[in-house]
């Protein structure tokens, strides 16, 4: 699966942050997605992997991250303080990112538990996050400004409420998202997407994928030249999907 | 003692089987007027409750142990209608107890549902436990992975005699370091043989993902999976190998064989005095799958193989135990509450291994689902029909001259059997 270079018009190098521990619900699908489609609008891929211990890649175009367990996210958690910085500095450099779930949390500024406990996120989103007894589970539908009807399936306990330094995703006619009062799902800062939605999120929702992969190619090369993925099945998969009960 | 909700029960359930009726409300209606019924009936068996629990495998272990004790002159009660639910049990117990309550069993072996486990082990603490292994598997039910850990730590801990375990599971084989009480066995697989067996630990992270840090070193055990031929296998126990043939295809199949054997080695006694492994050993190899698990049956001649998919770990089983070469393959995925909702696990599954043949014909309500994930993986796909039995039909009609196989989630198979039976010889499943 490793393509050639020859003839792409540009490397764009995907990180997948912690993909050993923050590996959970199909996060995999979203790192593929991007590899697939960056060749299908001419690009070359390359993949990267960043796990607890490792040394930071100097190049990076798009970040993603996933789910973790609360086990897993503990043992993240000293090493992703210790890339804090490097972390900040690409977002606010426009370094597209996309993070689900736990990833989307530990990006907040707190994690408060439901014993009182509060783990320090890395305060690149201005998100807060406290631990609850209820689990939010289920298929999930958010309206969105800017990709339309997102589809995907959410399953956490932490509820996460949006400071005024980032703005949401979306707002959820079907299942909960964010939390269980605001009606809001995931959250937007510069090129960053945030999410509760697994299922993988980006193989049913390619217009998020194809915002990644454009941020990503202007940043590097100024233009972006699409090519013309085949989408009917992507389609036809979120036909079927909307119609499907919570 | 005497007791009237016996008879009662009893009447229920031929009542309700007069009727069609589940195997439930009699359970229910027993447990309402006697809520010590089942635990009174259980704590009669010389040998005790036997538990078999985990992700993958309950049904066909729960099999084999069943199997494996009735080759040694045990009489086994269990519960055949795959009734996870204690009330199942007990509407089970019903159907076998005497007019007097009594059940004519040495021994139960049960097949219980991780979250029910719980309930029911808190009632009835068993002899004995078997856990098999800890996967992703409708964590939308369970909400996480290391939670059903904990639910299998409590079987353990309620058990009063001997806990297997598997020794190649890390989530299952730490629970012994949480136990004082029972006795601690393993059942254990060859090293050359790990790597038919990811763990969700080793989920497909990236090509050329590092593998997770290396295991501690690891406990001996009672029986350990040798080697798996292609209609035999070889077992490890009391110091020497033994060859014996197998009925049971799929290498996990045959790994919860050498779990069956030590749980049933644990039940009649190990060592060459206490079980007769001669016979052991012919039960074993006569073992056929529990339906759905690795099923073959005959469509125009030719072999149909029925392959129960879960899980992300159970696909890439399948996948590895019935390579694609010269098959018509049909995959189809439901996404009923049996199944469990989510769709992230097929992205945890790598298809590249259909690649060269494509897979011929896609159903269930989540086709589409599943076709997106093959175009990702550059997977051909022939036909997508979310209806199952226009969908099975034209699989058929379109490979009269192959063997087929038909990779299924739990519900698609139940639909998928009933089609089939039209058409061919289904064991009737009770
Ligand atoms: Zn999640």
């Amino acid at each position: 699966m490793t393509p050639g270079t020859s003839a792409s018009k540009g490397t764009i190098r995907v990180l997948q942050l912690y993909p050993r521990d923050m590996n959970i619900y199909g996060d995999w699908g979203n790192a593929l997605v991007l590899q697939q489609r960056l060749k299908w609008h001419g690009y070359a891929p390359e993949l990267l992997e960043y796990n607890v211990g490792d040394e930071f890649p100097d190049e990076v175009d798009i970040i993603v991250g996933g789910g973790g367990q609360d086990s897993g996210q503990l043992v993240i958690q000293d090493d992703l303080q210790s890339r804090a910085e490097t972390l900040r500095g690409l977002a606010e450099d426009g370094t597209p990112m996309l993070l689900i779930c736990g990833t989307y949390q530990l990006f907040g500024r707190f994690f408060k538990t439901r014993s009182g406990a509060v783990i320090p996120g890395i305060g690149v989103l201005d998100v807060e996050t406290h631990g609850t007894d209820e689990r939010l589970i289920g298929n999930v539908k958010v309206t969105t400004a800017e990709f339309g009807e997102v589809l995907g399936y959410e399953n956490h306990s932490g509820q996460t409420t949006l400071g005024p330094g980032v703005a949401p995703l979306g707002t959820v006619p079907k299942g909960t998202g964010n939390n269980s009062s605001d009606g809001q799902e995931g959250a937007r800062y510069r090129n960053i997407v945030a999410s509760y939605l697994h299922g993988s999120l980006l193989p049913k929702n390619p217009a998020i994928a194809d915002f990644l992969i454009r941020a990503a190619v202007e940043r590097k090369y100024g233009s972006f030249t699409p090519g013309e993925p085949d989408d009917h099945f992507a389609v036809l998969a979120r036909e079927h999907a909307a119609r499907r009960p919570r | 003692m005497f007791s009237f909700s016996v008879p009662l029960g009893k009447l229920v359930r031929r009542v309700s089987r007069l009727r069609g009726g589940g195997s439930a409300l009699p359970g229910l209606v027993v447990e309402k007027i006697d809520p010590g019924f089942m635990q009174r009936t259980l704590s009669t068996l010389p040998h005790g409750v036997a538990v078999v629990s985990g992700t993958n495998g309950k049904t066909t272990t729960t099999k084999m142990v069943v199997e494996l004790l009735e080759s040694q002159g045990l009489k086994v009660f269990t519960n055949r209608t795959g009734s996870n639910f204690t009330r199942g049990v007990a509407a089970a117990l019903l159907g076998d107890v005497d007019w007097r309550g009594r059940l004519d069993a040495d021994i139960a072996v049960l097949e219980l549902d991780e979250a029910h486990a719980v309930h029911f082990v808190n009632r009835v603490p068993p002899r004995y436990s078997l856990l098999l292994n800890v996967l992703r598997d409708q964590l939308d039910r369970f909400g996480e992975i290391d939670k059903t850990a904990q639910l299998l730590q409590h079987i353990a801990s309620k058990t009063t005699g001997t806990v297997v375990l598997n020794r190649e599971d890390p989530r299952v084989a730490r629970i012994a370091d949480t136990l004082d009480g029972p006795e601690v066995r393993y059942f254990g697989l060859d090293d050359s043989l790990l790597s038919t067996f990811p763990n969700d630990d080793e989920l497909r992270a990236g090509p050329g993902s590092p593998a997770p840090a290396a295991v501690q070193q690891k406990p001996p055990a009672d029986v350990v999976l040798r080697r798996v031929g292609p209609d035999n296998a070889d077992f490890e126990y009391d110091g020497g190998t033994v060859t014996t043939a197998m009925k049971l295809r799929g290498v996990y199949n045959i790994f919860n064989a050498a779990a069956a054997l030590t749980l049933a080695r644990s039940i009649c006694g190990s060592g060459a005095a206490a079980a007769d492994h001669a016979a052991l050993l012919t039960a074993l190899s006569q073992v056929a799958p529990a339906f759905g698990r690795g099923e073959s049956l005959v469509v125009d001649g030719l072999p149909l193989d029925l392959v129960l998919v879960k899980n992300p770990s159970g696909f890439r089983l399948g996948l590895k135990s019935f390579p694609a070469g010269g098959y018509a393959t049909m995959i189809a995925i439901n996404d009923n509450y049996a199944d469990g909702r989510d769709m992230s696990w097929l992205w945890d599954v790598d298809f590249e291994s259909l690649r060269a043949d494509g897979v011929d014909q896609l159903t269930g309500s989540r086709a589409y689902d599943m076709a997106l994930r093959l175009q990702y993986d550059e997977v051909a796909v022939g036909a997508v029909n979310t209806e199952i039995t226009p969908a099975l039909a034209a699989f058929i009609a379109g490979a009269k001259d192959k063997p087929k196989r038909i990779f299924c989630t739990y519900t698609a198979m139940l639909a998928i059997r009933r089609e089939l039976s039209k058409i061919t010889t289904v064991e009737v499943v009770s």
